[in-house]
């Protein structure tokens, strides 16, 4: 508890986008909530904060943390250690602390390779290949800047965590909804769920909470969207869109494909799914309608970059976390 | 040192077909590589890409899946379902950097012994040249009490309730 009696909340921003924070301020009047009940002490993007201060606060002081964004260098593992010591309450925020999320497709490449893309293709004017060194001597003494990591990582895969919201970003309805718990807990009117739990989250598979109709699926020829218009009220898979639903968590209501959308697999594994990807791929093969080995091949190929598009959220967290390297 | 590199295969076999077949090979005492550890289930089409990931990333070299042949599974069509996944599972793994010789589907009927012998001494002396797999999944913490975090197990719960 802070001088004004409050708990301490916080939240921080690793290797992530911007949007988790966007979703948080989307939840409205909520957020008057959140100050009401909870003295905010550290949030760079909404005040302004050192990370020395937060070194200087008591071990378990801050009561709650939300974390978005993945481990991609040694600046976002160290604040998410010191976050991890000074609160009692650490939640992964968002796919991206949760599963790795966007960022995680970098280890689809190895480190190398993306240095080499972002400073030596043709479309880099850098005559002289500078890259960046971690270290650099001024007369005033060394310059650091973080080192990046080989891989990208979750947050769970740096620190233990106590809670997952997920989503890219979580919908506002449920942070609404995990804030309101916790002020609850808080007041001693609620309990909080077990260790390790997702919240914010639904039981079931995105599917569930799809309202298109479905009939046999069988596919022969896989589409995409630039170039299609599905029906409104048909499965899109049954329409040869790929969408991750089977695969993915409920708590979203649908929302992609209520918007005509696939799903694109944001909230992570469903319940009892290990590895998403590896269950997409198991959805696919029962649509797809063929026992000929040339014409499945030819179908297949149909697939457009089948591990981006499977593991979109989640490669860092899925059973092989990374490409060759 | 890839003189002594023995290759540790995991392979699934089904209970109808490939497994009578690595079975006959046995009693027929056809003389094949020790390296595979076979895994009987009851059908290739029981095959979670899942399972090959795990194996693959928990120190196997390579994974064999065998099942009976197209048209003959004791479970009419799952087989096929096998064929169509496993295209799935040689992009993803490409994709993944991972040689094609260390993921093989082999059809092998009841009958077929030594096909099913030959096949395996096949794929052990592919997967030697290749050398270890050796995949880096780099550990996950445990927590201070020693427990190993929920997420790590990847059946994490779900309190229903909390969502509106
Ligand atoms: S989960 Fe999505 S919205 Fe949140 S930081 Fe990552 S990319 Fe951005
Ligand atoms: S696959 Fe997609 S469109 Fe079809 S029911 Fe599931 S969520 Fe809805
Ligand atoms: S439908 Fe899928 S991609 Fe869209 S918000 Fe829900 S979980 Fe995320």
């Amino acid at each position: 508890m802070s001088k004004n009696g409050k708990p301490k909340f916080a939240m921080y921003w690793a290797a992530a986008c911007g949007g988790c924070e966007i979703a948080v301020l989307n939840i409205n009047e909520g957020i008057l909530d959140v100050d009401a009940n909870f003295d905010v002490v550290f949030w760079p993007v909404a005040m302004d904060a050192k990370y020395k201060d937060v070194e200087a606060m008591p071990d378990k002081s801050i009561t709650l943390t939300l974390f978005n964004g993945a481990i991609r260098n040694d600046e976002n593992a160290h604040i998410a250690q010191m976050l991890r010591a000074k609160s009692q309450v650490l939640v992964a925020f968002g796919a991206c602390a949760c599963e790795g999320g966007i960022p995680g497709l970098g280890n689809l490449s190895s480190k190398q390779q993306i240095l080499d893309t972002a400073f030596s293709t043709i479309s880099t004017d850098n005559p002289k290949e500078l890259r960046p060194q971690t270290t650099f001597k001024m007369p005033e003494g060394a310059l650091h800047i973080p080192t990046m990591y080989e891989t990208v990582k979750s947050l769970d895969q740096v620190v233990p965590v106590d809670y997952y919201i997920p989503g890219c970003p979580p919908e506002s309805n449920q942070i609404a909804a995990v804030v309101g718990l916790v002020i609850k807990a808080l007041k001693g009117e609620a309990q909080l769920p077990p260790a390790g739990a997702v919240i914010g989250a639904s039981q079931s598979t995105v599917c569930d909470e799809c309202k298109r109709t479905r009939g046999e699926k069988t596919i022969t020829q896989f589409t995409r969207m630039a170039t299609f218009q599905p029906r409104e009220d048909q499965c899109l898979l049954e329409q040869g869109i790929l969408c991750s639903g089977m695969a993915t968590r409920s708590g979203c209501d649908a929302r992609c494909p209520v918007a005509n959308m696939p799903c694109v697999g944001c909230y992570g594994p469903a319940p009892d799914v290990i590895d998403q990807g590896a269950r997409m791929m198991s959805a696919v093969a029962s649509v797809v309608d063929s026992k000929d080995p040339a014409e499945i091949e030819k179908i297949m190929r149909g697939v457009v970059d089948p591990t981006g598009t499977f593991y979109r959220f989640g490669m860092p967290r899925s059973l092989m976390r990374h490409a060759k390297g | 040192m890839s003189e002594q590199f023995e290759p540790t295969i995991v392979g699934f076999t089904c209970n109808w077909c490939s497994y009578r077949a690595a079975d006959l090979a046995g009693m027929s005492r056809i003389k094949y590589a020790p390296n595979v550890r076979l895994i009987r289930l009851m059908c290739s089409g029981r095959v979670d890409p899942q399972f090959v990931f795990k194996a693959l990333a928990e120190g196997a070299d390579g994974v064999l899946i065998s099942g009976c042949h197209p048209g003959d599974c004791h479970y009419v069509e799952q087989n096929y379902k096998t064929m169509r996944r496993f295209a799935l599972l040689k992009m993803t793994l490409a994709a993944l950097g991972i040689e094609d010789a260390r993921v093989k589907l082999v059809w092998a009927s009841a009958a077929e012994g030594n096909i099913l012998a030959e096949e395996i001494d096949k794929m052990v002396a592919e997967v030697k040249a290749l050398g270890p797999l050796n995949w880096k999944g780099d550990r996950r913490p445990k927590t201070e009490d020693g427990r190993v975090p929920s997420s790590v197990i990847g059946h994490r719960s779900v309190v229903e309730g909390v969502a509106v």
